[in-house]
């Protein structure tokens, strides 16, 4: 069964109209303070304040509403296997359909609707197990009552009733069932006995979909009375609108009409096709006040960058104000380490280039088509700029092409956009907003460009002794919606992130300052940790070298296993160490490395395998990656987004860097940003640690140790150590 | 302009200019929107659609050079080969976003067409235009193997 967005879009259509569901259907899900209720069909259920997140139907057809959005992470499998675990259905009679935008469908781990920080299992895990248990024991009581016996003598698998002799689909029973009070804490399967949660292979609810053309992306929306438009915008980040003229836009065939957006961010060309507004949009010239724009150069960027490591750091992140004493103390030892690392902006380039539509409704609202990842932040944002009650904007969630971060904005950038398109029409007309590849590039919203300083020593006992760091970073969250969480006495805790909790012990003080610019930065997925693994995990590889012990051995003298954290650490550790058959050597023309990370709760260690060609280039050939995440509650999908995540770590640490001449981006499209490609991509062999502790995420995690562990593979082969990323500017090449 | 292609075993009369590429026709026109746009400049895939037969990226392909070429795309394809390498894909659960996909399995499917046993080396190559930023890639490969036993068998 797919994710039939046509199917969701009417029901919620006629939901909000109040008609009632076609043949009625029981529907079980929680309120706005987290209580269980349930409702005959949808029409009461919005009367009663709840919103629905399992729904049957009379054929026995269970519909799970998935409150996050889908961009590949697996989250239509994972919370689609919660319900029919504890409902006890089969695999094939659940469906599942993407939750509208409405407050009830929070992420418990950020107080409002969205999807991000790896956090959709995590946060699901009980809920989503809870709704699934409650329409069971709702339905095992109604089949009980009408069967005349107690309820414990009613059995239900693969979504039959069983009792007293009788038979019948749980479809039959969802009338009374429905009629029941749901508990208010109803029981959950201990672990031993889950049949699909932790299931080696359950098929993924999006695949039949996605290999057929048939999966419904924003991109593939077209609606009645729908123009299409591009956006001409500022070249630099910054820059304002003067004017702009049309020059032969109009003998575009297809073209319609050309309009500055209200807020003087760009203009926007109006045409009857994608490609009338990208052929138009060639032809139209536009002026921009650049006073307030950013005129800089990446070599620019650098030195700022630079200047800002040799002065004193601004914020103290450790809060012990010893940095110039454990730089002191490092720098003396007999052993020592000193390093600069550089990581350059880089740009998510999901596959699907961001987009969406926006229409206006007959009850005077909009409707706004998009493979949503942060509704709580895109509904109000959309009402307030269109002056629309929140109640009569409604958001439609598609597959997702990709996001790694990117359409988690929190300043919905491309929405806004969007509706500014929507508004300079008159707000009459649809509007469908396509960004091409080189608009995504040039967009903004990078990982944030970050230099790190390290002095490391090395105590007679062969361990660090004293870990003086620095870190300069241009804050994510500063001046977002989110600040309040993450910024504490001044220090973006998404700056030093995978540096000032990691689980090692060692005496460490961390000094942090600021880079400003008019550019926007964003989380790019796993966020800090894309470039502090690399930091740490080099770093780890160079301290275990001037110590003179193996790597592995190195890492380990610095964990205590009696402690819980530490010891996940440890254990992915010696896994991943062990299905490598990790013996501290290297075979001639050939380099093995080894990293180890903590990320969103989860620990991941890679042990990286790469070969050396008679031209000296390098070959990536092969990743033993051991992951803990608690309970695996898909291990397939756990295994794939280790594959991905590694891979997508991969080719930005081999070769992607977004650059800046003269405040203009330098990277026009993939042939400047080159993905990384199948040639490029080493077998990986993933290894789950078994465990009952509650799930946590996995869609970032895999990447922070890829990066570094090719970088300590690399050095073994080469003797190359690379500090400055991407590696094809330190003349590394890869074959 | 007004011409006639042949697009999945029919004649479609399409409006629009000659240097037009393929890719926005199929999707904004036909409303064919299997076949995705990635680049929009052959260096992704995405759009990938098989021109009588051969893997061709229409975001490039002008709709004056199509002719009288039979064109087919994703949403109906179903050579022994389509459904091979799609009964694969299925079988191995190589989708993430999915985005990518379309246009590997079009590429997948031009690959067995014209060679039923590829080794690992011949796919890498093949499907070297294809990007999937997802990184599906060792699943794409072990997906493809999978398809050349289901074609023989
Ligand atoms: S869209 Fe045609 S190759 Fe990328
Ligand atoms: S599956 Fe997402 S780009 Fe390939």
């Amino acid at each position: 069964m797919d994710v039939s967005n046509t199917a969701s879009t009417m029901n919620r259509r006629k939901f909000l109209k109040g008609t009632a569901v076609l043949g009625g259907s029981m529907v079980v899900g929680f309120n706005a303070t987290g209580l269980l209720a349930a409702a005959a069909d949808g029409t009461t259920a919005t009367s009663s304040g709840f919103n629905p997140f399992v729904k049957i139907a009379a054929d026995g057809i269970v519909t799970v509403v998935c409150k996050h959005f889908e961009m590949g992470q697996g989250t239509t499998t994972g919370l689609t296997t919660l319900v029919a675990e504890e409902l006890d259905v089969a695999w094939d009679q659940v469906d599942v359909e993407f939750a509208p935008s409405h407050e009830n469908y929070v992420n418990l781990a950020f107080g409002g609707q969205g999807t991000g920080g790896s956090t959709a299992i995590a946060n699901s895990f009980m809920q989503y197990r809870q709704a699934g248990a409650a329409a069971r024991d709702m339905l095992v009581r109604a089949a009980a009552a009408e069967w005349k016996v107690e309820a414990k003598e009613v059995a239900l698998k693969d979504g039959m009733l069983t009792g007293s002799g009788k038979k019948a689909s749980i479809g039959d029973f969802i009338e009374q069932a429905a009629k029941l009070e749901p508990l208010a804490e109803p029981p959950l399967k201990d672990a031993a006995n889950f049949t699909l949660i932790g299931k080696n292979k359950l098929p993924r609810k999006d695949s039949v979909a996605k290999t057929t053309g048939k999966a419904m992306f924003a991109m593939d929306v077209k609606v009645p009375n729908m123009v299409y438009a591009t956006i001409l915008t500022s070249p630099r980040f910054g820059g304002v609108l003067k004017s702009f003229d049309i020059g032969d836009a109009a003998k575009v065939n297809g073209f319609v009409d050309a309009k500055a957006l209200p807020n003087k961010a760009g203009v926007a060309v109006y045409a009857e096709s994608t490609w009338a507004s990208i052929k138009a949009r060639r032809a139209i010239t536009a002026e921009w006040d650049n006073a307030a724009a950013d005129a800089r150069g990446t070599a620019e960027m650098v030195s700022e960058y630079n200047e800002k490591l040799d002065a004193d750091p601004v914020y103290d992140a450790t809060g012990k104000g010893d940095l110039a004493e454990t730089e002191a103390t490092a720098k003396a030892a007999v052993k020592s380490v000193s390093a600069d690392f550089h990581f350059p902006l880089l740009a998510h380039a999901p596959m699907e280039p961001v987009n969406c539509v926006i229409e206006p409704t007959e009850e005077g609202g909009i409707r706004v088509h998009d493979g949503c990842q942060f509704p709580m932040i895109t509904h109000p944002t959309l009402a307030a700029i269109t002056e629309i009650p929140p109640e009569k904007v409604e958001i439609v969630t598609y597959y997702a092409g990709g996001s790694f971060g990117r359409r988690a904005n929190g300043n919905s950038d491309y929405h806004v956009q969007a509706v500014m398109a929507f508004l300079a029409l008159g707000g009459k007309k649809a509007v469908k907003l396509v960004w091409t590849r080189e608009d995504d590039l040039a967009g903004g919203y990078y990982r944030p460009m970050f230099a790190q300083r390290a002095h490391i020593g090395i105590g007679d006992d062969g361990k660090i002794s004293a870990w003086g760091h620095r870190s300069v970073a241009q804050s994510i969250f500063k001046g977002g919606p989110m600040e309040s969480m993450a910024v504490h006495n001044g220090v973006d805790h998404f700056s030093v992130e995978g540096i000032v909790d990691t689980p090692y012990q060692i005496p460490m003080s961390i000094g942090l300052t600021d880079y400003e610019s008019p550019m926007p930065v964003l989380w790019w997925r796993s966020v800090g940790h894309s470039q502090s693994g690399y930091t740490m995990e080099v770093l780890m590889d160079m301290a275990a070298e001037a110590a003179g012990a193996d790597p592995v051995e190195f890492r380990l003298a610095h964990l205590d296993e009696s402690d819980d954290n530490q010891a996940r650490f440890a254990g992915v550790l010696k896994l991943a160490a062990e299905k490598a058959g990790w013996d501290g050597k290297s075979a001639k023309g050939r380099g093995r490395g080894v990293a180890v990370h903590k990320s969103f709760g989860t620990y991941v260690a890679q042990v990286m395998d790469v070969s050396v060609n008679d031209k000296g280039a390098i070959s990536i050939d092969k990743v033993t990656c051991a992951v803990d995440c608690g309970i695996a509650v898909n291990p397939d999908v756990v295994r794939a987004q280790m594959e991905g995540a590694i891979g997508y770590g991969l080719g930005a640490v081999m070769r992607n860097e977004i650059t800046m001449k003269d405040g203009v981006v330098e990277q026009g499209n993939f042939p400047q940003y080159q993905p990384l490609r199948i040639t490029d991509m080493p077998v990986v062999d993933v290894h789950i640690v078994p465990s009952d502790l509650a799930p946590s995420g996995v869609g970032e995690p895999g990447l922070p140790p890829a990066g570094p562990a090719l970088a300590n593979a690399i050095y073994a082969a080469t003797g190359k150590r690379i500090t400055k990323l991407p590696m094809a500017n330190n003349g590394i090449t890869f074959a | 302009m007004s011409m006639t292609i042949k697009i999945n075993g029919e004649s479609r009369e399409v409006n629009a200019d000659d240097d037009t590429p393929l890719l926005w026709v199929i999707r904004d026109e036909l409303n064919l929107t299997g076949t995705k746009f990635g680049c929009g400049v052959a260096s992704c895939g995405a759009c990938t659609v098989h021109i009588n037969g051969q893997p061709q990226r229409s975001c490039v392909t002008p709709i004056s050079a199509v002719g009288d070429s039979e064109v087919t795309t994703i949403d109906v394809i179903d050579t022994p080969q389509a459904k091979a390498v799609q009964a694969a894909w299925q079988e191995l659960d190589v989708v993430q976003c999915g985005y990518c996909q379309s246009g590997q399995i079009m590429s997948a499917i031009g690959l067995l067409s014209s060679n039923a046993k590829p080794n690992d080396e011949e796919i890498d190559s093949y499907m070297a235009g294809n990007a999937c930023r997802c990184a599906t890639y060792q699943r794409i490969r072990a997906a493809i193997h999978r398809a050349s036993d289901l074609l023989e068998a």
